[in-house]
This record gives structure tokens, C-alpha cells and sequence, in this order.
């Protein structure tokens, strides 16, 4: 795994197959500019949404609209855009379902300006990367911990770490996906605890 | 529960749903037996909607990012490293199995010397909450325009709740019960979370932890008695009880107060102002029993009226007119 770049690590295994240059541009875009503002996204349906059952959903709500617009045209600014379609979903919500969700109703109407900062949340995703990396790590159960860590680093395959780890196949395969969903979850989804040093 | 609380559920799930198809896809692809009619099966689940899509490239640009893991770990010798791994997790359970404290349960001596008849008064003004600690250590919050006495001898508990709305959590003591007399009934404690609310006509229980036990203190009382478990909220008046199994989740609705908000679900905005009124001087008046009857539903703040009114003009489209310090709400 020398020091092949970024786009051929990915490698196959994880890139679509899809052919279409469009969907392969609108895919790189969704990871490379909307992914890295999730963190910030969950917090603002958070503080807005006052039933925390229902935040993946919106999340993935907010993230099928943008990928959509996406795939006619790629927005200019990201931010504005993804926290636009955020909120319009919200109101759209509370007008369906005449539950006003909460204290923050209020905010809503501020949320029109949401700031559309130099962007520093991917600059912050790089950097820590790899301190969340560790976190996720360490927080996964030390039987899901080792497949990840056999599967990441060692690249071995499903069969091999069933052999290695003395554990059926089929528990291997749940093991990985359990990783891999915490692994998306602590890496997009939380906000990178303050640094100590450096 | 209402439509639009079944179906935000049945969307949550949805999204789960798709999240652990994508992680099943994902693994797949990784996990080394990948074939052409497999390329086949994905193209058509990924083409069946962009949800699809989207899950699968969050879960695969997250994976792909764990490349970097190589770096945090370098392994000239991936065997032996993988197996220090994997044990460290292993080894620390142990050592934090070995150290479980072990639970003492301290049953605490009767220091209490008789206090005697005299009973420490509580009270709430209009619009306020307090938390009190009572002489038994047991917790109490009371709402608006509470009044609560409190004794405590060798032998028992006992508190009178004379107005108002009180949450109890009980220090556990099984050689002193704790009684809780509200009107001509009589609330014994057997378990340890409980609300108790004194209407003018009626009498309100709802249990969050233990048992409550509630019977008239009036022997001439057309029910005898009933005992509550977790979730359950019962309704007492002077002809009847009625008991409703709210579940203890639903339950937290109606103790929103503790946090400061008021939670309705599907609520009239009849009931809604009566509940607001009971904290504020500015009242909620409802011109017309169609706006009366409406229904609305969120947590709002215990003590911003202006906000609920205002968002509820908004959304229901309703009329609002101050008059004096009230909000009048007509359709």
C-alpha cells in the first residue's frame, strides 16, 4: 500500500462501476465537498429537530436532494446550499405534519443566512483524520475492532479472517458492516473533540 | 399516536434500512468473493433510487478514508501484530471485569431523631418550580403553585400534598413507608418515581419507577384501591379512576415541566393554553371553539407564551389580538 494516491487507494472495491462521467463527477463532488459538512449538518438538524429518532432520516433526506440538484448542475457554494435544502426540508415537515418541532422554531427564520464560511470543516476532517480513525477504533468491539483491523490493514479477505479469527464467515461479514457503519458515522458525522497540543 | 408520528418512524427505519443493504454491498465488494453476476445485482440496487446511491457512497468514501490506518500502524510483521491486536481489547476486559467495584448497598442508619409532629412546609409561587431535598434525602420537584408538608419519624414518611404538582423520587428506606396524602387519598410509595397533581376535582398518578399504591383514605369511597406499575398515569375523582398506560417514554411528555417545556402531541389548543395558563399572568383566551378545537403538537419553553402563540398563528393560520396582557386566538 505504498504510496499509491488518494483516488487509486479507493481502488476499485469502492468506486461505482458506473460508466456515466456526469454521476462519477456528481459522486466524487457528494464526497469530497458534502460529506466533510456532516458534522456540522447533524448539528444543525439537532438543535432544530427535537426527535432524535428521525435525524438519519433527514439526514439522508437532505442528502438525496442535494445529490439530485447536484447531478443537473454543481453548485458554486456548497454550505449555503446543503444548509438550504436542510432547512426548506424542516419547514417542509412541520407544515405536513403540523408538529412544530421546538424550542428553536424560532431560528429557522435566522437560518436563511446561514453562513456560507471559508469552509474549514474539511480542512479539519484531514487533519484529524486520523486521530478519529483512532477513536473509532477504540470504540468498536474488540471482535469488530480485529475484522476491521485484519480486513483494513491486512487486507485479508472474509474467508481469511474467519480462519484467523476461529469465527464463521457470516460473523465476519457482520462485524465489517457494523465497522464500516460507525466507521462513516464517527468520521462524517461528529465534530473533531478540541486537539491537546499541537 | 398520530400519522405523522408513525410515519417519521417508518422513514427512520427506512433510512437504517438502506444504510445496512449499503454496508452488506460494501462488504461484499471487499470481501473477496465479488463476481460478475454480483456486478450485476448491485448496478440494479444502486439504480433504484438515489437514497441507494448516497448511503453507499457515504459508507464506501468513509471505508476508503480507513486506508490511512496503514499509517497508524505500521506492520513488518502483520501477524504477529494483528494477533497483539486483537488480544489488547481482550486482556483489558479482564482487568476491567477483576476491578468491578462490588456494589455495597448501604442501608442508611436511622439517624433521624423523631422530628417530632411538626411538619416542614415547601411552596411554589405562581410560575415557579423548585427542587427540594427532604429530610430523608428523598427528591422532590414541585411545580407552580405547590404546596407540600413533609414528616418523618422512626417509623414512617409522610407528606401532604395540598396544592399543586409534585415529582417524587423516594430515598429507599423499606423500614419507614412513605404515604403521601392528597385530599381524602392516600398515596403509599412503594417504589421510588412518581408524580403526583392535585386538580380541583381531581387527582393525578403517574408512575415512572416502582409501585404506587393509591386508595381512599375514606372508607365510605366508591373504589377500593389501585396500584400502579411504570408507564401507567391514572385520573381520580371523586365518582371514578381511571388508569392509562402511557409508557414510561410518554410519560416524560407529561413531565416535560421538570425540563421547563410543555410537550403536546395531537393536543387541543384548548388543553394547550390551559397548560400554558397555569404558568403565566398573560393568558391564552380562545375567541372560538373551531380554533378551540385544533390540534397541534411540539415541546415548547414552559414560560415563552408569545413564542407558542406566534408559531401556532403561523402554522395554523390563525388570528392573534392582544388585549390587555392576554393573547386572544381566533380563527
Amino acid at each position: 500500500m505504498g504510496d499509491k494516491s488518494e483516488s487509486e487507494r479507493a481502488g476499485p472495491n469502492t468506486r461505482l462501476s458506473s460508466a456515466d462521467t456526469a454521476t462519477s463527477g456528481t459522486d466524487d463532488w457528494f464526497i469530497r465537498e458534502v460529506l466533510p459538512l456532516e458534522a456540522a449538518l447533524m448539528q444543525f438538524l439537532r438543535s432544530n429537530w427535537n426527535n432524535e429518532s428521525e435525524l438519519t432520516d433527514l439526514r439522508q433526506d437532505v442528502y438525496v436532494k442535494v445529490y439530485e440538484a447536484a447531478r443537473k448542475q454543481i453548485p458554486e457554494f456548497v454550505k449555503p446550499f446543503l444548509f438550504a435544502a436542510a432547512r426548506n426540508l424542516l419547514i417542509d415537515r412541520v407544515r405536513r405534519n403540523r408538529i412544530i418541532p421546538i424550542e428553536a422554531m424560532a431560528d429557522l427564520d435566522a437560518l436563511g443566512a446561514v453562513s456560507s464560511d471559508s469552509e474549514p470543516d474539511r480542512i479539519v476532517l484531514a487533519r484529524d483524520a486520523l486521530r478519529k480513525l483512532q477513536i473509532v477504533l477504540d470504540r468498536l468491539p474488540p471482535r469488530c475492532r480485529e475484522a476491521v483491523i485484519l480486513s483494513k490493514i491486512e487486507g485479508l479477505t472474509r474467508r481469511e479472517i474467519a480462519v484467523r479469527m476461529n469465527i464463521a464467515e457470516d460473523t465476519v461479514r457482520q462485524h465489517l458492516m457494523h465497522g464500516m457503519r460507525i466507521l462513516a458515522n464517527t468520521l462524517y458525522g461528529e465534530r473533531a473533540e478540541p486537539r491537546s497540543g499541537s | 399516536m398520530t400519522d405523522a408520528c408513525a410515519k417519521g418512524l417508518a422513514e427512520a427505519a427506512n433510512a437504517a434500512d438502506i444504510e445496512v443493504e449499503a454496508a452488506d454491498w460494501l462488504e461484499r465488494k471487499i470481501g473477496g468473493s465479488w463476481n460478475e453476476r454480483d456486478d450485476a445485482l448491485f448496478e440494479q440496487w444502486l439504480a433504484r433510487s438515489p437514497d441507494q446511491r448516497v448511503a453507499f457512497l457515504r459508507l464506501s468514501a468513509a471505508w476508503s478514508y480507513a486506508d490511512r490506518l496503514s499509517a497508524l500502524r505500521p506492520v513488518p510483521q502483520p501477524r504477529m501484530s494483528a494477533a497483539g491486536l486483537g488480544r489488547r481489547p481482550l486482556l483489558s476486559k479482564i482487568v476491567i471485569a477483576a476491578m468491578l467495584p462490588i456494589v455495597l448497598i448501604g442501608i442508611a442508619a436511622s439517624y433521624l431523631a423523631l422530628t417530632g409532629p411538626r411538619a416542614q412546609v415547601y411552596a411554589t409561587a405562581f410560575g415557579n418550580r423548585k427542587k427540594i431535598v427532604l429530610s430523608d434525602k428523598s427528591q422532590v420537584e414541585l411545580n407552580t403553585q405547590t404546596v407540600l408538608r413533609f414528616t418523618a419519624d422512626r417509623t414512617r414518611r409522610v407528606a401532604w400534598l395540598d396544592r399543586g404538582e409534585a415529582f417524587f423520587q423516594i430515598a429507599h428506606d423499606v423500614k419507614r413507608p412513605f404515604v403521601v396524602y392528597i385530599d381524602n387519598q392516600r398515596v403509599t410509595v412503594l417504589g421510588t418515581k412518581f408524580l403526583v397533581r392535585s386538580d380541583a376535582d381531581r387527582l393525578e398518578v403517574a408512575v415512572v419507577e416502582g409501585r404506587v399504591k393509591v386508595d381512599p383514605a375514606d372508607d365510605a369511597a366508591l373504589h377500593k384501591f389501585v396500584v400502579l406499575i411504570p408507564g401507567e398515569d391514572a385520573i381520580i375523582s371523586a365518582k371514578s379512576v381511571s388508569v392509562a398506560r402511557k409508557g414510561v417514554k410518554n410519560l416524560d411528555d407529561t413531565l416535560g415541566w421538570r425540563r421547563g417545556v410543555l410537550v403536546f402531541d395531537n393536543t387541543t389548543l384548548a388543553d394547550a393554553a390551559a397548560q400554558f395558563n397555569r404558568y403565566s399572568r398573560k393568558k391564552i383566551v380562545l375567541a372560538d371553539t373551531e380554533a378551540a378545537r385544533l390540534t397541534i403538537g411540539g415541546t415548547f419553553p414552559i414560560d415563552n407564551v408569545e413564542l407558542f402563540v406566534r408559531v401556532t398563528r403561523d402554522v395554523l393560520g390563525l388570528h392573534v389580538e392582544k388585549r390587555g396582557d392576554d393573547e386572544v386566538i381566533s380563527r
